[in-house]
């Protein structure tokens, strides 16, 4: 019995730390949020160390890991908000498409000159104006809050469990970019207007295993953005001085940090174990993806908050550049579900609730 | 990620449950303290290896090797059926496991058997009026008068003295030494003469501690555990031992499932309690944190068998938030119970048998005792994170 990461998943967090270290800087962090740059060159950068074709079975041209070892790389790219496609591209998307047998898309995808993005939020549930009406695979409506504003061709979900696929120049698709706080990474609204997809999956149990995946990633980005702002206002605590004394020797400050740990150290298990289960334990898999995305989505808010806290007004600026980690783990708060409508869901799967 | 115990362990796992199979309806349904059909159940229990698995036969126990799987194969099967797993408390949980790795070996002799049997009744005499969470500037003081300690000072809030045979004390007997190094462990028993015992009723209504006065106690030189001065290493060793067993998360997880059965039967104007989805999102809500925590514990058993597992931090959370989580599963249930969570005592509305509002109260006391929650963040954050210690405030 051996609960936690292998060695080969140490070596994989450790090389993927060291590229992101080295190559994503929070430098070049702030120039991608900025519009300055894109992210397709820290995509082309991870496409090299093999994360887009992660997932993807080696039978099918991929490296064929499990959902465990995409965990760790979440959790890299969330500590280090790394902007990229990954959860879209590199998750979702060949799960949806590996279950759908398209070879063509997948090999686009490994290579990471082809990118995927998720328009799901229509089938969790559409905000004002969204929605999605389908006519055999002609699609019409509006998706908001889509995945990946640079994506090549979009999944697009329907509220009755279907996936479909439609390129972004595709005749009857307009796409506008949707500014979000989190800039670390892009959202679009599509505008659909009689456009052609194809149909990808017609079995709801294909958008619950690409959706509870998604969920899973975010809840594993959200645990490694959480560690790094503890860490960082564990630092900051010890090197800055008031009172004559390192303000970490208060023990207003000492208990916030001490209240960080004692919520996210848990946070770590769970978030392995609900990786493990979506390839090891299927019946499990669903109940504690919603439990780890609305368990995480709450742990990362408070460890948000008051790592900005311990840094006072330091914590406020943009000097330090805090406020990217805050906001990360505020979007993967919101997206692919709120955790009041995830617990709600994890509420129905255990049949509490109709 | 491996979480198969293994095929060598299938084998005892059925073990098990054919033991429990066979002697399912044979159990005694409550625990009474002292009582024969308890004691009984504990031999049994003792005889086949599950209780006191590890403790050798020389000292009552069964003598088997250490095994953290089977011992956990023990506590998941007796869980899942329900299963009476026989004598605790702070002789059985605390002390043995101190003497084991302590005591000298006519200690061992002498007390291990009969306490691991139930026989042999403890009580741990630690806080005073004037040191709680600084336990360490405790004044009980013994000093050596031939022979004998002589003690004299006051213990408070020692749960079960009232019906303890004996007692498991810090004293001070280096007055000189710094505050830490001057403490002595020893072991004496309730009727000695110059034992005064006063109860004290805690907010549950009940008689579980008390105030113990000593008054010129004597106690034979060798019933001290370690040497003079040590007592504070020793008391340490204990501590971990409480700490890390207060509230295990398979018991906050059952107790959630009693807060989903309440709320599936109980309604309020005609409604059921489940079905109100503010009350659904915070039940929802503690059982993710409670999943968290058996992971975390997972994680924990885990590290006990691959020692390069590195777990500081994923264990010196657990007193802090899992004695939490259990007060606002509790609370819980009071909550959706509304007015009818009031009920306590011979009130004929009472659900659970009183059980959640007791509970809730009773895990308050666990937040508070064997180190409270702000001591637990003071350890925390100090020795995990390696931030600064208070400043001292000279006296
Ligand atoms: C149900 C129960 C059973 C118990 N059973 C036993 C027993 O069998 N034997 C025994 O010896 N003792 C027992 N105790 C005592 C228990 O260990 C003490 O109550 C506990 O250690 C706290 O000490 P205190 O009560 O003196 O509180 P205090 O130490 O006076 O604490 C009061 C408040 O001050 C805070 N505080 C104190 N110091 C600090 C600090 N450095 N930093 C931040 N905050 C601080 C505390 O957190 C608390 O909120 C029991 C207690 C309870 C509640």
């Amino acid at each position: 019995m051996e609960f936690g990461l292998s060695q080969e998943q140490i070596l994989l967090q450790d090389s993927v730390g060291k590229f992101l270290n080295d190559q994503v800087p929070l430098d070049k962090v702030r120039q991608i949020a900025s519009g300055e740059s894109s992210d397709a060159e820290v995509w082309q950068g991870l496409a090299d160390l093999g994360i887009p074709s992660l997932l993807i079975a080696e039978e099918q041209g991929g490296v064929g890991l499990g959902s465990l070892d995409a965990v760790v790389i979440a959790e890299c790219l969330g500590y280090h908000v790394t902007p990229s496609p990954f959860i879209s591209s590199a998750v979702m998307a060949p799960i949806a498409l590996m279950a759908a047998g398209r070879q063509d898309a997948l090999a686009a995808i490994a290579s990471g000159r082809h990118r995927v993005g998720i328009a799901f939020g229509e089938a969790i549930g559409a905000r004002n104006d969204a929605g999605v009406v389908v006519d055999g695979t002609v699609l019409s409506g509006k998706c908001l809050f889509v995945l990946d504003a640079d994506a090549d061709a979009y999944l697009i979900a329907t509220p009755e469990k279907n996936l479909y696929l439609i390129a972004a120049d595709a005749k009857g698709v307009e796409r506008n970019n949707l500014t979000t706080v989190d800039k670390t990474r892009t959202t679009c609204e599509l505008i659909l207007n009689n456009a052609t997809s194809e149909l990808v999956s017609d079995d709801p149990e294909v958008y619950l295993r690409t959706l509870d995946a998604g969920r899973v990633m975010q809840a594993a980005d959200t645990l490694g953005a959480a560690q790094c702002m503890l860490d960082q206002a564990v630092a900051y605590a010890k090197q800055r001085e008031q009172f004559n004394r390192v303000i970490a020797s208060f023990q207003a400050v000492k208990h916030m940090c001490a209240e960080m740990v004692a919520n996210l150290e848990p946070c770590r298990s769970m978030v392995w174990y609900a990786g493990h289960a979506l390839d090891e334990v299927p019946e499990e898999a669903r109940l504690i993806a919603c439990h780890s995305k609305a368990h995480l989505s709450e742990v990362g808010k408070f460890v948000a908050k008051t790592a900005t806290e311990v840094h006072g007004g330091m914590g406020f600026t943009d000097l330090v550049g805090l406020h990217y980690w805050f906001k990360r783990i505020g979007a993967n708060r919101q997206l692919l579900g709120a955790p009041e409508l995830v617990r709600e869901e994890a509420a129905r799967i255990q049949g509490l609730a109709v | 990620m491996d979480l198969s115990f293994g095929n060598e362990y299938k084998v005892f796992r059925e073990e098990v449950r054919s033991f429990i199979e066979q002697y399912k309806d044979k159990q005694p349904t409550q625990v009474a303290l002292r009582g024969e059909e308890s004691l009984a159940w504990q031999k049994l229990l003792i005889e086949h290896g599950y209780h006191s698995r590890t403790i050798p036969k020389e000292y009552g126990g069964y003598g088997a090797e250490a095994d953290i799987i089977k011992s956990r194969i023990i506590a998941e099967e007796f869980s899942t059926a329900q299963m009476n797993t026989g004598l605790g408390g702070q002789g059985i949980s605390m002390l043995t496991p101190v003497l084991l790795e302590m005591g000298s070996s006519e200690q061992k002799q002498q007390f291990i058997k009969p306490t691991i049997h139930g026989e042999m009744v403890w009580c741990q005499g630690y806080s005073e009026p004037g040191a709680g969470s600084d336990l360490a500037s405790l004044t009980t003081k013994a000093e050596l008068d031939g022979d004998e300690w002589v003690i004299n000072g006051q213990k408070i809030w020692t749960s079960s003295a009232h019906v303890a045979d004996c007692i498991f004390c810090l004293v001070r007997t280096e007055p000189e030494a710094p505050k830490h190094q001057g403490i002595s462990f020893l072991l004496f028993r309730m009727d000695t003469p110059g034992i005064e015992i006063r109860p004290l009723i805690d907010m549950t209504g009940n008689h579980n501690f008390n105030e113990v006065f000593f008054t010129d106690v004597r106690v034979p030189k060798q019933q001290i555990v370690g040497k003079r001065g040590q007592g504070w290493l020793v008391a340490n060793a204990i501590l971990g031992h409480e700490r890390g067993s207060l509230a295990p998360p398979d018991a906050a997880e059952t107790r959630l499932n009693g807060v989903i059965d309440l709320m599936q039967t109980e309604t309020i104007a005609g409604e059921k309690l489940i079905d109100n989805p503010v009350y659904r999102d915070r039940l929802v809500k503690l059982q993710g944190r409670a999943m968290a925590m058996r992971f975390n514990d997972m994680r924990l058993l885990s590290a006990r068998i691959n020692k390069n597992q590195d777990v500081k931090l994923a264990g010196m959370i657990v007193k802090l938030m899992s004695t939490e989580l259990r007060h606002e599963i509790e609370g819980l249930a009071i909550d959706v119970m509304g007015e009818t969570g009031l009920s306590f005592e011979d009130n004929p509305y009472l659900r659970g048998n009183g059980s959640w509002q007791y509970q809730y109260m009773f895990f308050l006391g666990l937040i508070i005792g064997g180190g409270t929650s702000q001591i637990q963040k003071n350890i925390i954050s100090e020795r995990g994170l390696d931030m600064p210690k208070e400043p001292k405030v000279t006296k």
